[in-house]
């Protein structure tokens, strides 16, 4: 090999071009394999709204139906599980609600459209646990002796008081999100759509 | 070692197996490459215990991958129900426990052996850090080794997930959530990993996917790029002296001897004892205790609800503290997604040893009381580590683990100023018996 040959630039130049260019081809050709692992029209097109019958639904039971793959928590609750939430304004990270994990009717002191009928995602805002219930006041169910009901996530220990508000300094970064919901009677629930919607 | 070219084609006998070898070496380097990497390869002399782990974590791999093709055989990657409502994918797994003939066996073997390879692995890099063994000339060698453990982290995970039982599902819903702790773009990035708004069918088939066939295949090739590079610069050994300072007439060093068939022979008995645990574990106990297959899997995965103890097999366990750790959002951003950094920190920092370790001396061996502490402290933190990592998340556990944390994380960052101060002897010229 002579060390004395020039490189010649215009060879150089349609070298460098047809490597970007190329590099540019193969870089499209990922989009296809990307994006075929996007959800599928068949799974964006899932999630219809489910209805709920809530007329068995003693006052302090929840019940559980599933919407888009997720639990949907139902809770009637009693009046004294109702009288905690306002001892808990000063306990919970967003007393008021104001990070939109609610529709607007729900935006309230209860979270809710009725006072007792909880609706709420039961899927802890933190890593996606299903928080598990805690009704009982104090120690009973190995929470602390000032426990006064709500749920506790058993992954990472974030706990919600009734409304489904975080208690403070706790993994979970937001409230529990309440699904758009509607009543079609008043023991006949909708789950995934507003009124009028 | 000598290099390639001084090995001569191979010269016919007159025999026909002779011919037969000739014939291929003038098309292919057979005799050459058998000879750079099995016969002329020079391995100290002086490898003991912590040497058999490297070829262990071969046969492992061989285990896993044959197992697996006879596994994909009668699995089906189907998160639908049944006409018994039970997962089709839960359903199939049962069906090689009970139906298929020795199909127990092999699931077992397979699930036994995902627990081995982490054992074998995580002795391997011990041995590492005992004689310095990502020292100069060897930085790639043990980046690829990294690379390999990473690998091993991803293709356990997604296995984990296909028999599709209660802690498959919450696992993978947790540790997928994780990457949506990423600011900006982590909602959409979970949503592309699931395939799904939620973890689903979609998971399941592309979970499948990259465990039997994309990982695996990476995994091979860098198992392939860690012994290459293995064979250019030799192998370290005890006293992490360099074999190839010491070479006699002909160039071999001086204290190693030939791999094949010393080493082969060698390792043989490290294979017969590894099997004989092996085989009690996968016969008396495959469970581990709950450790190798946790009990909740043997539920159906209920998306509607979660054990009320979940917890990752014990292997993550360490790295899982490290997330769990850390609490406190930095800089505007949460919690969660500080834990996703430090442990993917607490996984890359093993990488950089290479460069972070400043002793004049390899081997533990020569090596003064500050190392000798730390890589005690270290391991002593990495097994609480992974010991909370097991449990339920409490107060006291919280703060033990931060503190095990910060070990870890000391061990590392400071070891450019504690062995660089530490105290060492002069390691001998030749190596020790």
């Amino acid at each position: 090999m002579s060390n004395e040959q020039k490189v010649d630039p215009s060879r150089r130049r349609l070298l460098v071009t047809t490597a970007a260019i190329g590099g540019v081809g193969a870089v499209a050709a990922l989009v296809p394999f990307v994006s075929s692992m996007l959800p599928s029209a068949r799974a964006r097109a899932a999630g219809a709204p489910v209805e709920a019958d809530i007329s068995k639904l003693e006052p302090g039971q929840m019940m559980v139906v599933e919407w888009r793959g997720k639990p949907v928590w139902i809770l009637n609750r009693t009046p004294e599980m109702l009288g905690t939430l306002p001892k808990l304004n000063e306990a919970v990270a967003d007393p008021n609600s104001e990070k939109p994990q609610q529709p607007e009717y729900c935006k309230n002191e209860h979270r809710s459209i009725k006072d007792n009928i909880w609706i709420a995602i039961g899927i802890c805002t933190h890593l996606g646990c299903s928080p598990s219930s805690k009704f009982s006041e104090g120690a009973s169910q190995g929470m602390p002796g000032d426990w006064m009901g709500g749920f506790l996530c058993p992954c990472h220990g974030s706990t919600f008081d009734l409304a489904g508000r975080v208690f403070k300094d706790k993994p979970a970064p937001t409230n529990l999100e309440i699904p758009p919901h509607a009543y079609l009677s008043d023991t006949r629930l909708v789950i995934g759509e507003s009124k009028g919607a | 070692m000598a290099s390639n070219k001084h090995y001569d084609k191979y010269k016919s006998n007159g025999g026909v197996g002779g011919n037969v070898l000739e014939w291929i070496d003038a098309r292919f380097p057979l005799t050459s490459t058998i000879k750079s990497h099995l016969t002329d390869y020079y391995a100290p002399k002086n490898f003991n215990f912590w040497y058999f782990f490297g070829s262990l974590a071969l046969l492992v791999l061989v285990l896993q991958i044959v197992t697996g093709i006879f596994l994909v055989m009668n699995y089906k990657p189907d998160a639908n129900l049944n006409e018994s409502g039970i997962p089709i994918a839960f359903a199939s797994v049962e069906y090689i426990m009970r139906d298929v003939t020795g199909g127990w066996l092999i699931r077992y073997l397979h699930s036994t052996g995902a627990s081995a390879f982490f054992v074998v692995v995580y002795l391997h890099m011990f041995r590492g850090l005992l004689y310095g063994s990502y020292r100069q000339p060897r930085e790639l060698l043990w980046v690829f080794g990294t690379l390999i453990f990473l690998c091993l982290m991803a293709e356990a995970f997604m296995g984990y997930l296909l028999p599709w039982g209660q802690m498959s599902f919450w696992g993978a819903q947790v540790i997928i959530n994780l990457f949506g702790a990423i600011p900006l773009i982590g909602p959409d990035l979970s949503t592309l990993i699931r395939g799904d708004f939620v973890v689903g069918d979609a998971t399941l088939n592309r979970f499948f996917s990259l465990h039997v066939i994309a990982v695996p295949l990476i995994l091979i090739g860098l198992v392939a790029a860690h012994l290459v590079a293995l064979h250019e610069v030799g192998s370290n050994n005890p006293d992490g002296i360099e074999i190839k300072a010491n070479l006699d007439e002909n160039g071999n060093p001086r204290d190693g001897i030939p791999f094949h068939p010393y080493y082969t022979v060698k390792d043989i008995v490290g294979v017969v004892a590894f099997l004989f645990v092996f085989s009690i574990v996968v016969f008396f106990a495959p469970e581990g205790g709950g450790y190798f297959l946790e009990y909740n899997n043997f539920y159906q995965a209920d998306p509607l609800k979660t054990p009320l103890h979940i917890a990752p097999v014990w292997y993550f366990t360490p790295f899982y503290s490290v997330l769990r750790a850390i609490v406190w959002p930095i800089l505007g951003i949460d919690a969660k997604f500080w834990g996703v950094v430090g442990m993917g920190a607490s996984v890359v920092i093993i990488a950089f040893l290479p460069w972070l370790d400043r002793s004049p001396v390899r081997s533990i061996r020569y090596r003064g009381p500050i190392f000798k502490a730390a890589l005690t402290i270290f391991v002593v933190a990495f097994f609480i580590l992974g010991y909370l990592g097991t449990q339920p998340p409490s107060y006291v556990g919280e703060k033990v683990s931060q503190v095990c944390s910060l070990i870890y994380f000391g061990f590392f960052l400071l070891m450019p100023w504690y062995s660089k101060i530490d105290k060492y002897t002069i390691p001998p010229e030749r190596v020790t018996d």
